[in-house]
């Protein structure tokens, strides 16, 4: 029984919340600096939750889940820049914009499994970029769309503390308000009769198609929810970059959201939240001592990943049940 | 209720169930057996539509629903239970069993609600009626072989099938876990007055619970009947020779 309380508990506090509060100070208590950092580190960290829908909820490994982010960036990114479109609404249309992308290409993708599901989203995905990367007239070709605008945040010059803040540090405050309430929605959904029937399917698809679920419907569903939330991330990506480019939706990008991912544990709900904050800090540590940042980065990758298998919040909740197993059975005694 | 009329499978050019009449009534336990490779789980996964067949045709109720997908099937009262131990591992045992309560339910497109909060009281009573209501929150993947056989009986359960299949749902036990889960079997379909399709290797519990079995061997049905009959048939003991003894070991 006193085993039990703790968790539930620990359960009970609205995380999300918590955090929200403890990142909001940043641009107090931090640098400049600090600011840009924790900006990147919310937008990827959104990225990665919604990789994670799919990776870690419904066991679907997808090797193009940047096409969304880039579908998101650049919808956001020629409404703000070329049509002059508020923010507000500019985020919305991000997100329909690679939800219905998702859709479309989920449709073909969901009909394959496994590896081929894999290959066939990457495929989806070098279209994507093919097309950005092509389209000289609607998405600047090579050159992107550079001087995307930040949005319009003269109402928060009203708001005491707010308004002393500089533009890049308001929009940070901005892209923590669209993070997370993301993240909560997403929470909500995985703990939702949905994403329970998501988790049958990730544990066992066939099974899954026995107690009367439409499993194609399902995956496909989880994949456009996905998609819609990659592109919230890649819409407040192309602001917080100042420019839109074709590099967004180039396929490493898939793998890295995809290393962040299980770098944090695809098995606990704020594992890409840690990953994406830990490739972000160590990806920045590393350029700023040697040139040879990819080698180091990919030998303190490979070292993490053999010392926590379940990803870096996996190895900590493993070792967390194992110390108060510990003390519990030191304290019965 | 279940009918099965001419049904056939062939993997290219080998007939695994080739030309199989069946028809169990309301309420009847019925069995198929026959030796390893006769065609018996190919038959099942015909009738729940994880396969397709080459000929034939399958009717629930009067209805036909040949090569319909499973998802569909399990919506119109025909349950299954697998040969091999087919639950949701990394899942509480309550998390099965409320998942497939959900998904009857028509709950599954909910995304608002919370699932913990959902379905109760019916996830924990049917954890009673099939005797694991201590484990429900172990992970299932950490039962025993007899108790994820039992999980496995509950998650087909929760769509309060008309028909349910099970397919070796012995495989694998102990003596005494085999005696339990039969008693636990022939209980369940007795309180719900299910029919029952089932296939089974060990003699004994065949003959001791089913009404009517059809015997099966190289993908055809050789003899079916009631126990004595079946018992009795001079085909049957020429393919079971020196296979286990015919009749309850007793």
């Amino acid at each position: 029984m006193m085993k039990k309380s703790a968790p539930a508990l620990v359960r009970r506090i609205p995380w999300v919340l918590v955090v929200f509060v403890a990142a909001l100070t940043i641009p107090w208590v931090g640098s400049r600096y600090d600011t840009f950092l924790a900006t990147q580190i919310a937008i990827s960290a959104l990225f990665a939750m919604s990789l994670n829908l799919l990776l870690g909820t419904t066991g679907l490994v997808s090797f193009g889940h940047v096409a969304y982010f880039g579908i998101g960036s650049y919808v956001c990114g020629i409404l703000m820049k070329t049509y002059a479109v508020p923010f507000s609404i500019a985020l919305p249309a991000a997100a329909i914009g690679s939800a219905l992308g998702a859709l479309v290409f989920g449709f073909f993708c969901v009909r394959l499994t496994k590896i081929y599901f894999a290959m066939l989203t990457l495929a989806f995905s070098q279209i994507i970029w093919a097309i950005c990367y092509k389209w000289n007239d609607v998405t600047g070709g090579d050159q992107g769309i550079p001087d995307v605008p930040y949005p319009n945040l003269d109402w928060m010059s009203s708001i005491p503390l707010l308004g002393d803040l500089r533009i890049a540090q308001q929009f940070y405050v901005l892209t923590l308000i669209v993070v997370m309430l993301s993240l909560a929605a997403i929470q909500r959904i995985i703990a939702s009769p949905f994403g329970l029937m998501l988790t049958t399917i990730r544990e066992n698809p066939e099974r899954a198609a026995s107690i009367g679920l439409n499993v194609r419907r399902y995956e496909l569903s989880a994949f456009v929810i996905a998609g819609g939330f990659a592109g919230i991330a890649g819409a407040l990506f192309g602001i917080f970059n100042r420019g839109v480019f074709s590099d967004f939706v180039y396929w490493p990008k898939s793998a890295e959201v995809m290393i962040m991912t299980i770098l944090g544990g695809i098995d606990h709900f704020w594992g890409p939240v840690v990953g994406a904050a830990t490739l972000v800090l160590l990806n920045q540590e590393i350029t700023s001592y040697t040139q040879y940042w990819p080698f180091v980065l990919g030998t303190i990758l490979l070292l993490l990943l053999f010392v926590f298998p379940g990803g870096i919040v996996g190895g900590l909740t493993t070792g967390l049940e194992w110390l108060r197993r510990k003390t519990g059975r030191r304290a019965s005694a | 209720m279940l009918e099965v009329h001419g049904l056939s499978k062939s993997f290219g050019g080998f007939r695994a169930v080739s030309d199989v009449d069946l028809a169990v009534a309301e309420g009847e336990i019925a069995a198929v057996i026959g030796p390893n490779g006769a065609g018996k789980s190919t038959l099942f996964s015909l009738i729940t539509g994880h396969l397709q067949p080459t000929a034939g045709r399958v009717l629930v109720n009067g209805r036909d629903v040949t090569g319909v997908a499973p998802y569909k099937i399990c919506g119109m009262g025909l349950g299954r239970s697998f040969q091999h131990t087919n639950i949701f591992p990394k899942l509480t045992v309550l998390e099965n069993v409320r998942a497939a309560l959900l998904a009857h339910r028509g709950q599954g497109p909910n995304f608002w609600s919370r699932a913990n909060q959902l379905c109760h009281g019916e996830a924990e009573a049917l954890l009673a009626s099939i005797g694991l209501a201590p484990q429900a929150r172990a992970t299932a993947g950490t039962l025993s072989y007899g108790n994820q056989k039992q999980l496995e009986l509950g998650i087909a359960l929760a769509s309060d099938p008309k028909i349910l299949l099970l397919d070796e749902p012995t495989a694998g036990m102990s003596a005494s876990e085999t005696h339990e889960t039969i008693a636990l079997i022939e209980r369940i379909a007795r309180e719900r007055r299910l029919t029952l399709l089932f296939t089974e290797h060990d003699m004994a519990v065949v003959f001791s619970i089913a009404h009517r079995i059809a015997v099966m061997h190289q993908g055809r049905v050789i003899a079916h009947g009631d126990p004595a009959a079946v018992r009795a048939d001079a085909q049957v003991r020429r393919v079971y020779l020196g296979d286990a003894p015919m009749g309850p070991r007793s």
